[in-house]
């Protein structure tokens, strides 16, 4: 604990003994009261003032004699160093431990030994990141073409921006969405608040819509960045609401019902709904009827539905995508309860970018959430850039239709080598991921051997697939795979290595 | 059970007691004012009135509380056993039936603090921008011309890189910013203060803006409750960033103007055992160097006494920095980082935020540091960065600004030296006009008294100058209360927004003001 001097103090001013004996400021009194200081240790002969000799000093005990003013102090001499560290909050703590989500270990080992055909032929391959790839040319070309008149032309360089986003930025992705998203629906840019990303658009969404504590239903299987947008900040929880293989992992009411009666009788409340449409690990569409169902499922309970759409220009299958907002512009409803997140992060493929988008129709939400965009906004710089591009009707057109021939040619070759493996899959129709039934390969058929057979592919085989417990599907054995980061020409090594490991795991049963 | 036992007896009481109240109060208003207020009338009358006119009050009053807290909770717990396995439909009749359930799906009970904030004031007025001179305007535009130029010529190839794909723009997953940029950042911020620190990337976590950066620190270090202490005047932004979200506290400190508004430890040791009796967890203490809104530099020896002090309350320091925006000639600045490298001191509890965007005059581009010496609160930082995350774009063209040292440094030298002098030609504005200020030597503000100025010398009268700058001058301005200034009067001003030839016409502007104020007097 450090060294003990003691030191004899003589005051001569009475008042400031008394003082230190009232406050019990010991610290403070030392360096702020002239003392003559009689030591043994010369060193710490020094002026009062100095900040070395005072902050190593800690003093705990003193004796005072009151009339004569002498007083016997005893320092310990403490270094800094040994003083307990300042707590972090509470909140914090579960999120600065390192995490051991597979989801999250698997980028961490792609982002240590990226796959590169030719530089790293033996690096992980990343299937585990909705990184869209294909198009990449596409907008370097029109960067490379426009790049003057977009990012350097215009003045306005410092000028004040809104911090939801530049008028321009929200006519242009309030037409790009109802291309996108509405088809002949065509939407008001005063109802879009743009964030930095589709991230903070869910984060600023629960915020406003649920209190902490409060909950949220979201059917699995979802996305596994749901669990931090949604809960970390905002203290709000999320229930899952399981689908089944067995209904090829279509959302059912009932399901959602009863989820809704369980949270209930635990006492929580349940404020709305997060649907994914088209779903991020499985790739399906929620049909009209379902949409329906579902506004009338949240009218009925009085919550909110967040519908997250931000893979709805990526459908590459023949199904057709229907928007929340295209249901909401047909039936009578109270158009105040449905919010729709959109990015351009998959459907334009420019996830650095970091633009993400609300729309809603509540005057509340889209208040408060204009004013927390403060702290996720999208710098003047990227708006400029992507503003120009948006608006270049021609070009999203050829950009969109490359996109989904490209997806489609993709997905066809993958699913095809997955054929020849015998794997299971099921038919996705819209985003960039295939979910993939390993369960075949399992050493025993739960979660452990899930995580098993998903170590083995990464740490043997080298490739990088999310494993169905990280989107909280309720059976093991289904993977996540992302085809839209890998080139068509790398298929075949993907399915190679897929192999390996199937091979492996028929050898040790 | 036990306050349930008395009601009964206290009932009568309450009659009684009642009546004297009401009637007491009923007088008042009447006319005599003395009677108003019951406990006081006892006192004065001397008798035992003080114990009857309060205490039974306030004791029933109690009771009745409870009874009602507890009456409203009685419907909700029957629902945890739902009667006759009716629970579904009953629940759903229930919430048809309620109010709430009739209309429109509410939004969370903690946005009404949001929707409440009246910041709108001003921000709508500077979107409907007609010959509006905007001196509340947090953004320093200096030398925006410098970096344009530069941009200009170097932009297209910083963009999409030459040789290098466009790949690292469109697929960008690292939330907390590539080491390129953080590397450039640190080399930039050290050479700012004359290579007194040499900042460690690792300790860095880029986030979208200031504001993100503390409402990230915020939620790192202090738990909904808990509190900060910020010696006032402070940036209003502030209460923003850190009550909105994380649902921390603020415990102003009033600094005042007898002590040239400078942070006293006593004062702040005061707010620290107040917020302890109320039972308020206090967990850091929040300053800014250049003082934010005062422009003053703190001294080495009050960063060495802030140090000390949170060294001994244990509790945490959040610094908030501009480095370039540092102009003052006499004095020198000094970083808190310094001050850290040079004590020896348990660093993890100091954390440094800074405006890179708004210091470099690329206020639009929105990017804040978080440099802290805890490497617990850089890993929770980290992954609170995904929702604050900088755009691919901005970061390639900041690396390679802040790389280009030899433009930087003569954008820092050019900086400086630009804002020292619109800050001289300002003062000297004000001088003409009569009106005292702070000496501003570093950030973008001056603080300026104007209390001479303002009828009644009060909150109101504060708030009434303002408007009046706003509809006779056409200025806008942030009032002393905004930046919860203990002292009415008092105005943050920011002549960074101006053109130089612009400042005599602002003074113009406020000489018309100041002629209405006192013709009006």
């Amino acid at each position: 604990m450090g060294c003990f001097f003691c030191w004899i103090v003589v005051s001569f001013q009475r008042g400031i003994a008394r003082e230190i004996e009232a406050q019990n400021k010991w610290a403070q009194r030392v360096e702020m009261s002239y003392f003559f200081v009689l030591s043994a240790d010369d060193a710490l002969l020094r002026s009062p003032s100095s900040s070395r000799t005072r902050t190593s000093m800690r003093p705990t005990l003193a004796l005072q004699v009151r009339g004569g003013g002498l007083g016997l102090l005893m320092c310990s001499h403490l270094p800094r160093k040994s003083v307990v560290p300042a707590p972090l909050s509470r909140r914090a703590v579960p999120i600065y431990r390192p995490n051991h989500s597979p989801y999250y270990v698997g980028l961490d080992r792609v982002r240590e030994d990226p796959y590169d055909r030719v530089a790293n032929p033996h690096g992980v391959i990343q299937l585990g990141l909705s990184d869209n790839k294909l198009c990449l040319d596409l907008i370097e070309d029109w960067m490379s073409k426009h790049f003057e008149s977009s990012a350097i032309g215009g003045g306005d360089f410092a000028m004040y921006q809104p911090f939801d986003g530049m008028p321009e930025m929200k006519l242009a992705m309030a037409g790009f969405m109802s291309k996108v998203l509405g088809g002949t629906l065509s939407f008001d840019p005063s109802n879009v608040v743009l964030t930095a990303g589709a991230t903070p658009a869910i984060e600023i969404l629960c915020f406003c819509l649920a209190d902490h504590g409060n909950a949220f239903l979201v059917p699995t299987p979802y996305y596994p960045g749901f669990d931090r947008d949604m809960t970390w900040r905002t203290g709000v929880e999320v229930i899952p609401v399981h689908c089944r293989s067995a209904d090829s992992f279509t959302l059912s009411i009932t399901a959602l019902d009863q989820a809704f009666d369980q949270a209930m009788k635990k006492g929580l409340k349940v404020s709305g709904v997060l649907i994914s449409n088209p779903s991020n690990p499985v790739g399906n569409l929620l049909s009209r009827d379902m949409l329906c169902n579902l506004l009338e499922f949240a009218r009925e309970k009085n919550i909110h539905i967040i519908s997250d759409e931000i893979f709805a220009g990526s459908v590459h299958g023949d199904a057709e995508f229907v928007s929340m907002l295209e249901i909401l512009d047909l039936v009578e409803y109270d158009k105040g309860r449905v919010h729709v997140v959109y990015g351009l992060s998959k459907d334009l493929s420019v996830a650095g970018f970091r633009v993400g988008a609300i729309h809603s129709y509540n005057e509340d939400v889209l208040a408060a959430s204009k004013k927390l965009t403060r702290f996720s906004s999208i710098s003047s710089l990227t708006q400029r850039l992507l503003v120009p591009m948006l608006t270049d009707s021609g070009f999203i057109n050829t950009f969109l239709g490359t996109n989904r021939d490209r997806s489609r040619e993709t997905y066809k070759l993958f699913v095809e080598g997955l054929e020849q493996l015998g794997v299971n899959y099921l038919d996705s129709v819209a985003g960039s991921y295939c979910w993939v039934d390993m369960g075949g390969f399992m050493s025993s058929y739960s979660e452990k051997g899930e995580l098993e057979l998903w170590e083995k592919l990464l740490e043997v085989s080298k490739v990088n697939a999310t494993p169905g417990s990280a989107c909280h599907c309720a059976e093991p054995g289904w993977f996540r795979c992302c085809f839209t980061t890998i080139l068509k020409d790398d298929i075949p090594v993907v399915m190679d290595r897929i192999n390996k490991v199937a091979k492996l795991c028929k050898h040790a049963r | 059970m036990t306050p349930k036992a008395p009601r009964p007896g206290h009932r009568p009481h309450d009659d009684l007691q009642g009546d004297p109240t009401t009637t007491a109060a009923a007088r008042g208003g009447g006319g005599t004012g003395m009677r108003v207020i019951v406990p006081l009338q006892g006192l004065v009358q001397g008798r035992g009135g003080l114990v009857l006119g309060s205490v039974i009050p306030c004791a029933l009053f109690y009771f009745l509380q409870l009874y009602l807290k507890r009456n409203r909770g009685r419907p909700d717990s029957p629902r945890s056993p739902p009667p006759q396995g009716t629970g579904l439909t009953r629940t759903a009749s229930r919430m048809n039936m309620s109010p709430r359930g009739a209309g429109r799906a509410r939004v969370a009970s903690r946005v009404a603090v949001l929707l409440r904030d009246s910041g709108d004031y001003v921000e709508e007025r500077r979107c409907s921008d007609d010959g509006v001179v905007d001196m509340g305007l947090i953004d320093n535009v200096v030398f925006s011309d410098l970096v344009h130029k530069w941009w200009v010529e170097n932009g297209k190839e910083t963009v999409l890189g030459n040789g290098s794909t466009i790949d690292g723009i469109a697929c960008h997953w690292q939330f907390d910013g590539g080491l390129e940029f953080k590397l450039a950042v640190s080399g930039f911020m050290s050479r700012a203060i004359h290579g007194a620190v040499s900042f460690d990337p690792s300790q860095m976590v880029p986030v979208a803006g200031l504001d993100a950066a503390i409402e990230t620190l915020c939620f790192c270090i202090a738990d909904a409750g808990n509190a900060f202490i910020i010696p006032t005047p402070y940036n209003p932004c502030l209460d923003r960033d850190v009550k909105w979200r994380s649902g921390v506290d603020i415990m102003p400190v009033p600094c005042r103007s007898a002590d040239n508004f400078s942070i006293s430890i006593t004062a702040l040791d005061r707010a620290f055992s107040q917020a302890k009796k109320r039972g308020v967890k206090v967990r850091g203490v929040i300053i800014s160097n250049p003082s934010d809104p005062l422009g003053t530099l703190l001294d080495r020896e009050t960063l060495y006494s802030l140090l000390d002090f949170v060294t001994e309350k244990n509790i945490h320091l959040v610094c908030n920095e501009v480095f370039v925006g540092a102009h003052g000639t006499d004095q020198e600045f000094v970083s808190m980082a310094e001050i850290v490298e040079s004590e020896d001191c348990d660093r993890s509890r100091v954390h440094l935020v800074y405006g890179l965007s708004n210091d470099l005059s690329l206020p639009g581009y929105h990017v804040g540091i978080i440099y802290s010496f805890n490497e617990s609160v850089v890993a929770a930082a980290k992954k609170f960065a995904r929702f604050t995350a900088i755009s691919y774009p901005v970061q390639r063209v900041l690396t390679s600004l802040l790389s280009d040292i030899h433009s930087i440094d003569k954008l820092i030298e050019v900086g400086r030296e630009r804002l020292r002098k619109k800050f001289a030609g300002f003062y000297e504005g004000l001088n003409r006009l009569g009106m005292k200020c702070m000496k501003s030597s570093g950030g973008s503000y001056c603080w300026v008294d104007m209390s001479g100025l303002i009828k009644p010398y009060s909150e109101k009268g504060e708030l009434e100058l303002r408007d009046k700058l706003l509809h006779i001058a056409n200025i806008i301005v942030n009032p002393g209360s905004s930046c919860h200034c203990i002292e009415p009067g008092w105005f943050r001003l920011c002549p960074t927004s101006l053109e130089d030839d612009d400042i005599p016409k602002v003074m113009d502007r406020f000489q018309e003001v100041i002629e209405a104020c006192r013709s009006r007097s």
